[in-house]
């Protein structure tokens, strides 16, 4: 009985997350624009998409951005986390506050603040927002994660592999990229990944510091969105649905297998156990 | 596990992009002759002035182009897109923005998060921005189409030397409705008031044209400065909001032709527009009379200088005949290019709502001027008021007792967990 | 290791040029007006919009508690299930979260305007239409759906942790279910559900899409007004600023309410 209920709870929650997604697909294949009222099968959405001039130059921007933001943080973040970790209490404290800020500070905050200051520039010089001011928006937010996923390896390290590596003869330098780096780079690419995804999927930021020449996905879809609305943007979502369908299914299976394998490990170990 | 995707989205995404690359480069080829780029859009080069449009090919312009939303022939495969016409012409990039109304194209060129090249605002406010400094004089030897837009349209009120701006478009505010939802025939902004359609009522979403309905139903002038008469305005739109279902501008297309709304104010040619694509919606010119609008292309201050020819270009292919003709068709609202006229068929020519007598519009319609700063700011106030709503009172007690009913939690809280780990 | 100190100068330059001045470029903003000249009238004239504000955090507030009402048991049954169907149900429960929330708050429109999906269900027996868009409702759903996975992420990862056996020895004492969620399982949750509160209320305090999108501008929220402010129908950057300075102090006190400041504790979402 309990279990029933509570399966029955999460089919209810799980409805409830994929209800909306599960109507945009469907009305993608729908024949008229209409959202409402199904009129037929048809894949020619699909075709317009990949004919859209607009969407497909947002999706690269988008891609620019993020790689090169995430990229950037990544490289800063990494050297910060290192500068951090070996800090005394007070500028520690000082400067995990300040990381602090991007992460709580409300979005629309965040971005209204940074279009203020861009604007101050493009006031009194040439300047003009852009990729450039996109990058250093979304490098602002992204840096936090780096440093979040860095710090705690480099917490973790043993001071001791630093100096045996220096009894065997490295010099600092060396020391840190033998014994260091390989050990917070796990802490560096799950930093870099997440400032990806943070760019990739970043909407208010963008629209407060994107101008008029480069516009992200999110920007374009938001701009859609307030006009007649084309199922273009549904087959999108539709697409970009079943990629991360897809990704997450492999990985689950791969991650499963790997569950399995333990589990059966660790039977055998008892079972040999017992044995002995 | 959200990390790993993001990458191999990246991924597959740069995959895709790499494919449109290619065709980009395709283009770059010597320009074809004019008449044949016509032809090749099913275009009559007779038509076309001979305005040397090659000048700028190879030279790799770009210019920014701020439009309202719906407001340019294009997004159809069926009809002609212009500025594909024009980029095939020019070899000049156009990069084509929307906006939904003349106040938020004016905060975006304030607040410099935008740099076009060309803007399309309406009457009033191209006189605020003229007042402003915020546009720049045209060269109208590059802009030889001017002669092709009806004499009544030149020096107008809001530009009275007409040295800003080039008429792009016109028409009234008009009431649209669903047949099927509303009972008998409207002929008064009262409809919007009425109880009967509460919750199935749209209303403008922004102040000037939604405070010109309240002037308008109430016989104030469209352009009035009194503050008694702006706080009725607002008193009327307070009153209306209880039944109102929503406060919108381009959304509207998508709720009224889906048949989610009964009855809206809105422009007549985006009314044309939507009865073309929903039978069951008809529109009217409320008898109490409305505003007549004409919105008109300016190049901004803020332009690129090197762009500014280029643009000039652009205004001028905008006066073409079939250019015009193109758009005036495809959005439903009136053209000021007399040639184009000439081209609409006859029941459109007839219609009194879209080309209406010269009488009518002297009798029932008023521009919008730009009203003096205090008492726009006034109507800006009263518009954020009620956009706000009543001060509840209750929500601040309310409020701070949840605040320090939360506040005692945690801190017991803290404490309880305190005293446990002693 | 003490000149790898000095690797952190960049990123305080940073700190300090794209963080620390453009929120000071704010605060200067929220004090001066038109002309720069110092005042205080923008903060004065933020007692008009007073309404507006109580109405964002009341919304942020119903939709946190909604949130957290709806994740405890869902993230208990996940943290209790097999190794297997938890990180199924995680899984499950990003999936949804990459698609763009405008994407998927504009589905909901599709489902709730009166000719739409739900209303044609109703439709079918007779019922309705129900006016079930453009109202508060509907903003407060939006913010549900949009952040619910914000609390039961956080509440799995504490619950997670919870042995089964604590579980099962206060059922063996005689535990009935009451005693059972407000004794065991409630304190032990705390960390979680104060970090979900952060991530729900956050993000609905400040949102202006949902609201627009699903409150079709009859239920403005803070965010709509301040957008307005920047890039909307009525400029004014200074006031704007005051508003963004009000609701930055209401996310502050939240934080020093529900969180350690500045803890260096890995962020989960």
């Amino acid at each position: 009985m309990r279990k029933t209920s509570s399966k029955l709870y999460m089919y209810i929650v799980y409805t409830f997350l994929y209800l909306p997604i599960l109507v945009l697909i469907v009305f993608s294949f729908n024949q008229s624009k209409s959202r409402a009222n199904w009129t037929g099968f048809t894949l020619h959405w699909y075709a317009d998409l990949f004919r859209d001039e607009r969407i497909l130059t947002a999706l690269m921007n988008t891609v620019i951005v993020a790689v090169c933001a995430s990229v950037l943080s990544t490289v800063l973040g990494t050297m910060a986390a290192i500068g951090i970790n070996n800090m005394k209490k007070g500028g520690r404290t000082f400067l995990m506050c300040a990381t602090y800020i991007p992460v709580i500070n409300p979005e629309i905050i965040m971005g209204v603040s940074l279009m203020i200051f861009f604007n101050f520039f493009v006031m009194h010089s040439g300047f003009k927002f852009g990729f450039a001011t996109l990058i250093l928006a979304h490098i602002s937010f992204d840096v936090p994660y780096v440093i979040y996923n860095v710090l705690p390896k480099l917490r973790a390290i043993n001071p001791s592999i630093i100096e045996a590596a220096q009894d065997l003869g490295c010099n600092p330098r060396q020391a840190f990229f033998k014994a260091v780096v390989p050990q917070i780079m796990p802490g560096i690419f799950s930093g870099f990944l997440m400032a990806l995804t943070y760019s990739v999927d970043d909407f208010v930021v963008s629209y407060f510091t994107s101008g008029t020449n480069v516009e992200t996905l999110a920007v374009t879809i938001e701009s859609m969105t307030r006009v007649k609305v084309s199922p273009k943007i549904n087959a999108l979502s539709a697409i970009i649905f079943l990629i991360v369908c897809a990704i997450m299914i492999i990985r689950n299976l791969l991650e499963n297998r790997k569950l399995r394998r333990d589990l059966a490990l660790s039977r055998a170990a008892v079972k040999g156990g017992e044995r002995a | 596990m959200k990390k790993l995707l993001s990458l191999l989205i990246a991924a597959a995404m740069l995959m895709g992009l790499s494919g449109c690359g290619d065709s980009a480069s395709a283009e770059d080829e010597k320009r074809e002759p004019t008449e044949e780029i016509l032809e090749s859009f099913g275009m009559d080069p007779e038509l076309f002035s001979d305005y040397d449009y090659g000048r700028f090919y190879g030279k790799e312009l770009t210019i920014n182009v701020a439009n309202w939303g719906e407001y340019l022939s294009m997004n159809d495969d069926e009809i002609l897109d212009v500025n594909e016409v024009f980029e095939a012409l020019t070899g000049i990039t156009v990069n084509y923005k929307t906006y939904a109304s003349n106040e938020t194209l004016y905060s975006k060129l304030l607040s410099g998060g935008a740099t076009y090249d060309i803007v399309i605002p309406s009457d009033y406010m191209i006189s605020k921005m003229i007042n402003e400094g915020m546009l720049r004089k045209l060269d109208f030897g590059n802009i030889p189409n001017i002669a092709n837009i009806m004499p009544s349209f030149i020096n107008p009120q809001y530009d009275p030397t007409n040295e800003y701006s080039v008429p792009y478009l016109w028409g009234m505010v008009c009431i649209i409705y669903n047949t099927k939802m509303v009972d008998g025939e409207i002929d008064s902004w009262s409809a919007l008031w009425d109880e009967n359609y509460a919750g199935d009522i749209l209303m403008f979403n922004n102040p000037r044209d939604a405070f010109g309905i309240a002037q308008a139903y109430l016989g104030y002038s469209l352009n009035t400065e009194d503050f008694g008469e702006l706080e009725n305005c607002a008193d009327l739109l307070r009153e209306q909001k209880e039944i109102v279902q929503g406060y919108v501008m381009d959304e509207i297309f998508d709720k009224m032709e889906g048949g989610s709304a009964a009855i809206a104010p809105y422009y007549v040619g985006d009314a044309v527009t939507m009865c073309a694509d929903n039978p069951d919606l008809e529109f009217v010119i409320p008898k109490e009379g409305t505003n007549w609008f004409v919105d008109a292309i300016c190049v901004p201050t803020t332009a690129d200088s090197e762009h500014i020819e280029a643009a000039e270009a652009y205004i001028n292919f905008l006066c073409e005949p079939e250019i015009a003709f193109a758009n005036c068709d495809y959005v439903g609202y009136s053209t000021p290019v007399t040639q184009a006229y000439e081209l609409l068929d006859d029941e459109a020519k007839a219609d009194e709502r879209r080309y209406p007598s010269d009488e009518f519009l002297s009798e029932h319609t008023e521009v919008f001027i730009n009203i003096s700063e205090p008492a726009n700011a006034y109507m800006q106030e009263l518009w954020t008021g009620l956009k706000v709503g009543e001060s509840n009172v209750w929500f601040v007690p309310l409020f701070l007792a949840a605040l320090i009913a939360a506040t005692i939690f945690v801190n017991v809280y803290r404490a309880r967990k305190k005293k446990r780990d002693f | 290791m003490k000149a790898s100190r000095a690797l952190a100068i960049p990123y305080v330059v940073w700190v300090l040029i794209f963080t620390v001045v453009p929120l000071g470029l704010v605060v200067w903003f929220a004090m001066t007006d038109t002309d720069g000249k110092l005042t205080l009238d923008n903060i004065f004239a933020m007692s008009e919009y007073m309404s507006v504000l109580f109405r964002s955090i009341l919304f942020a507030i119903v939709a946190t508690i909604i949130c957290l009402i709806l994740a405890f048991p869902a993230a208990y049954i996940i943290s209790r299930a097999n190794k297997i169907n938890q990180s199924t149900l995680i899984v499950l429960l990003m999936v949804p979260m990459w698609i763009n929330f405008l994407l998927r708050t504009y589905a909901w429109m599709t489902l709730l305007e009166p000719n739409g999906l739900i209303n044609k269900l109703f439709g079918i027996f007779g019922l309705g239409p129900y006016p079930l868009i453009n109202n508060s409702g509907a903003v407060i759903l939006g913010m549900v759906y949009n952040y619910l996975p914000f609390m039961i992420l956080p509440l799995y990862s504490v619950m997670v942790k919870i042995d089964q056996s604590v579980v099962e020895a206060a059922q063996d004492l005689g535990s009935n279910k009451v005693r059972l969620v407000t004794k065991i399982l409630l304190p032990l949750s705390m960390p979680g559900i104060s970090t979900g509160i952060i991530a729900v209320f956050v993000p609905s305090v400040s949102t202006f899409i949902i609201s627009r999108m699903l409150g079709g501008g009859t239920n403005d929220l803070i965010g709509d007004i301040i957008e307005m402010q920047f890039s909307g129908n009525s400029y004014n950057p200074h006031l704007g600023s005051a508003m963004a300075l009000v609701l930055m102090i209401i996310v502050m006190f939240m934080m020093s309410l529900f969180n350690q400041f500045g803890s260096e504790e890995e962020v989960i979402l």
